[in-house]
């Protein structure tokens, strides 16, 4: 018996050893089948949508490789509204002024200009050429301004012109666009009319939005201006060569462009379209892109790895904006006053966040506005905020009286769903439980539906954020006007709506600034929000290309004083 | 059997049908439109935008024309992606999610079929123990970490190498293509490594094995004809919802190896509410699978003679 049942074994194990045999056979069949089908697939990928990936700097063509984040919608720069578009126009586009190396107002195209209380007139340089050589002419403003506040063409900025005489009454369809004040004088002078004084216009003429087209090439689209690189022309440094959806684009030097102090690289490669900062990390490190931003994560190794780790405000201030609409718990001054008082935004950013680049806020100012004759925060410093647990219970104890109530019901915490946000969300939760004994209720809400949740009004409080549209204090200063749609917690009062129309109008500099002061103090002492912090990025460039520039106005990263510079110091 | 191909293609019209009018109303049902935005509009400029994508007419007369624009395919123009057509875009960027997922199909059938056996026929010998091991980390792994973690050692293997051996990221060449297509390939590979084995177990001991071996056939040929052959029909069956999955789902891998592909499309239609995009991939994908399905089940009657199609 026993004999027998080793027998069997032995036999299964020719069986086995056989078996195997053929089994590898099959692999190697599998092997040489798979790598001729990988060979015919990539002809066929050869015929669709390709990248173009060449190396981070490639000095004989001069050309550099970078990352977008998005595909930009459409390139119709009086319709953009995102910040991938704006990169891009940023490039290829320029308006009647310009931003310098250091963020200062130049000349763009516009040679000259003069702002009046009434209105303004900008006379257009010789040299403004469009990419096909034709000159760029005061027509070309005037269509694609008349262009803008047509309501036909539902610009979603069209609010940027409303300073132009008839723009609100043309935008909302009560004039024909002819009655747009503003006129071609000659092909060189461009004068507009305004609705009321506006001493800020020529920070606004720098906006995408004031971007020129030429009326005969856009007739010529059919109404596909901007969807393609042929469907436009430029006038910036860049053209666009190459705009391959979803996937790549090319900016190639634009032989017409006037100017010689910008556009330095003959190519600029986007090989890449990602979010993914991981995945635009390991194409820096694998020497794929110039550039790329860190999260704090990323921090130790880049350090390690003895990068130039460079940091950089992005504009953009973010705040815990309460909702001041009737019946709603938080239009009690006291209740938003305890909250206020019961917080640091120093310790949500230092020992929470703990991203390095982010600063605690203190004003809805962020801090690189500049005031009369030095930056805005030195000129009016705001009020000072301390940590205050005794005063913000007596003020709880006031809303309680108040309100009548025995117990607060929840606060409804409505909040967004990035890693950032989520973290700042909690930490309020158990800093409010913990001080005050109120109990936060977190709604986690995606980008389209928090924004449906803010403009109808389901929320206590909501972690909203600003960024700046022009360089001028105003671009927050106009944020609680009660007839602003962007105050969401539809705050309204006379004093910060008396103060926001000196801030508009007032053409003496000192009184308007003074205008911007009130604004910040009324913010504080009437707590419309409580700000958090102003963010930053850290982010690493190849040291072998300088001049390149982020952003807090206009486009995030700008490539357009970026040049080579391999001599290795 | 055309009969019946003819039958179910009927019902899957159907299927398509329902799959679309589903969508339309869910969606619409979600608080928010794909109008809102970080800059608030006034009623006057979103009374115009409205009026341009014909959000101003009442729920059912939309979707009546959605239908009919939908019978003559076509899925309209994207919200986000203004001035392109959402055929366009299913057009562009469909071919390389395709690729991607035919690829990472034949990786997960080639493999699962070959790793199946092995271990099936070195059951609870260490070649087993190994590749099950495997399996079970294969299928638990998300494809995000798999995704990221392999990224990173193609990073670490071309610092080592001193040059761009194989792309960290992008698309376009064979190249590209090896490293996200095994990512995204892996998952499945894993399941039907599982089935394969199980499938294959089951045959090893049937009765008409022991016959084969009995009368004394060349063990290559039991093992082909009598074993492999049979133990691979559930692998089959499988396969069909699987190339649909594989091929809809790689929005992580596409997002991680920047690779433009249709997945990114659909994903970022639901955050940002692009109800055009969000129908037409979803009809689509619909379809896809639907067809898929179909087409599986030919098969089987081909590959098994004993299921008789009616």
């Amino acid at each position: 018996m026993a004999q027998w049942g080793t027998e069997q074994i032995s036999g299964d194990q020719a069986f086995t050893s056989s078996a195997g045999k053929q089994l590898g056979l099959y692999a190697l069949y599998t092997l040489v089948a798979l790598s001729v089908l990988l060979y015919l697939l990539s002809v066929a990928a050869g015929n669709t949508a390709g990248g173009l990936g060449s190396g981070a700097i490639n000095v004989e063509r001069n050309s550099i490789t970078i990352t977008l984040r998005e595909e930009p919608p459409q390139l119709d720069a009086s319709r953009a509204t995102d910040a991938s578009s704006f990169v891009v126009l940023a490039h290829v586009m320029e308006g009647l002024i310009a931003y310098d190396v250091d963020n200062e107002l130049v000349p763009g195209m516009a040679e000259r200009w003069e702002i009046r209380a009434d209105g303004a007139t900008f006379w257009i340089r010789e040299e403004a050429k469009w990419s096909d050589g034709q000159a760029v002419t005061a027509h070309d403003f005037e269509f694609a301004w008349k262009r803008v506040v047509d309501p036909e063409t539902a610009s979603e900025y069209s609010f940027i012109l409303y300073p132009i005489k008839n723009a609100e009454a043309v935008n909302q369809g009560e004039l024909p666009k002819e009655m747009l004040g503003v006129t071609a004088l000659d092909a060189r002078t461009l004068e507009v009319e305004f609705e009321r004084p506006t001493p800020y216009f020529d920070k606004l003429v720098a906006f995408n939005t004031y971007f020129p087209i030429r009326e005969e090439f856009y007739n010529e689209t059919d109404g596909r201006y901007g969807s393609d690189a042929d469907m436009m022309l430029y006038n910036g440094p860049y053209v666009l060569g190459e705009w391959v959806h979803g996937a790549s684009m090319l900016w190639r030097k634009n032989p017409y462009y006037w100017n010689e102090n910008k556009g330095f690289l003959d190519e600029i490669v986007i090989a890449y379209i990602t979010q993914d900062v991981n995945a635009r990390l390991n194409l820096f490190k694998d020497g794929q892109i110039v550039d790329t931003h860190l999260v704090a994560p990323m921090l130790p190794e880049a350090m390690e790895r003895r990068w130039h780790i460079d940091r950089f405000m992005d504009g953009t201030v973010f705040f815990l904006e309460f909702n001041h609409r009737d019946g709603r718990l938080t239009r009690n001054y006291h209740l938003r006053k305890a909250m206020q008082l019961a917080q640091d935004p120093a310790e949500l950013v230092y020992k929470v966040l703990k991203e390095a680049a982010y600063l605690p806020a203190v004003s809805l100012f962020p801090i690189w506005i500049d005031g009369v004759d030095a930056k805005f925060r030195k000129e009016y410093p705001p009020t000072e905020h301390h940590l205050d647990l005794e005063k913000a219970r007596e003020h709880l104890e006031l809303a309680r009286q108040e309100l009548g109530l025995d117990e607060f019901p929840p606060i409804i915490f409505l909040t967004g769903d990035t890693p950032v946000s989520l973290l700042a969300a909690e930490y309020y939760q158990e800093l409010y439980k913990q001080n005050l004994g109120l109990d936060i209720r977190i709604d986690v809400q995606i980008f389209k539906q928090r924004l449906a949740k803010m403009t109808s009004g389901e929320f206590d409080i909501v972690l909203a954020g600003w960024g700046p549209d022009y360089d001028d204090a105003l671009t927050f200063g106009d944020l609680f006007a009660s007839w602003n749609l962007n105050n969401r917690g539809r705050y309204a009062s006379e004093e910060m709506d008396a103060q926001v129309r000196i801030a508009q109008s007032e053409l003496d500099p000192r009184l308007r600034m003074d205008a911007f002061g009130e604004i910040q103090r009324i913010s504080y002492d009437d707590v419309i929000v409580i700000p958090m912090y102003e963010r930053g990025w850290s982010f690493v460039v190849d040291p072998r290309l300088k001049g390149f520039r982020r952003r807090a106005i206009g486009p995030e990263v700008d490539y357009n004083y970026a040049y080579l510079d391999v001599s290795g110091n | 059997m055309w009969l019946y191909i003819l039958k179910r293609l009927i019902q899957g019209v159907f299927t398509v049908w329902f799959i679309a009018t589903a969508t339309f109303f869910a969606m619409h049902n979600v608080p928010g439109d794909p109008l809102l935005n970080d800059r608030a509009m006034t009623a006057a400029i979103r009374a115009n935008v409205e009026a341009k994508y014909g959000l101003d007419k009442p729920l059912t007369t939309q979707y009546v024309i959605y239908l009919s624009n939908l019978v003559r395919g076509d899925f309209g123009i994207s919200f986000t992606q203004e001035n392109r057509e959402v055929n366009d875009i299913i057009r562009e960027h469909f071919p390389v999610s395709a690729i991607l997922g035919i690829l990472a199909v034949m990786f997960a059938a080639a493999g699962g079929v070959l790793w199946g056996a092995l271990t099936a026929l070195y059951r609870n010998r260490m070649p087993d123990y190994i590749i099950m091991f495997l399996v079970i980390l294969g299928i638990s792994v998300p494809s995000f970490v798999v995704a990221a973690l392999s990224q990173l050692a193609l990073v670490n293997f071309n610092s080592f190498a001193g040059r761009t051996v194989l792309p960290v990221a992008g698309w376009g060449t064979i190249y590209h293509m090896i490293v996200p297509a095994m990512v995204l390939g892996l998952g499945t590979m894993a399941y039907l490594t599982r089935l394969m084995r199980s499938s294959m177990l089951e045959i090893i001991s049937s009765d008409f094995v022991r016959t084969a071996k009995a009368k004394g056939l060349p063990p290559a040929r039991i093992f082909t004809k009598h074993q492999l052959r049979n133990a691979i029909l559930p692998v089959v069956t499988v396969l069909g919802p699987a190339i649909a999955a594989i091929t809809t789902g790689g929005f992580v891998v596409e997002l991680v190896f920047a690779i433009p592909g249709l997945g990114r499309y659909f994903v970022q239609a639901v955050q940002q509410l692009d109800y055009t995009v969000i129908m037409g991939t979803t009809v689509f994908y619909g379809a896809f699978l639907v067809f898929m399905v179909i087409v599986v089940d030919v098969i089987y009657g081909l590959i098994d003679p004993r299921v008789r199609l009616k």
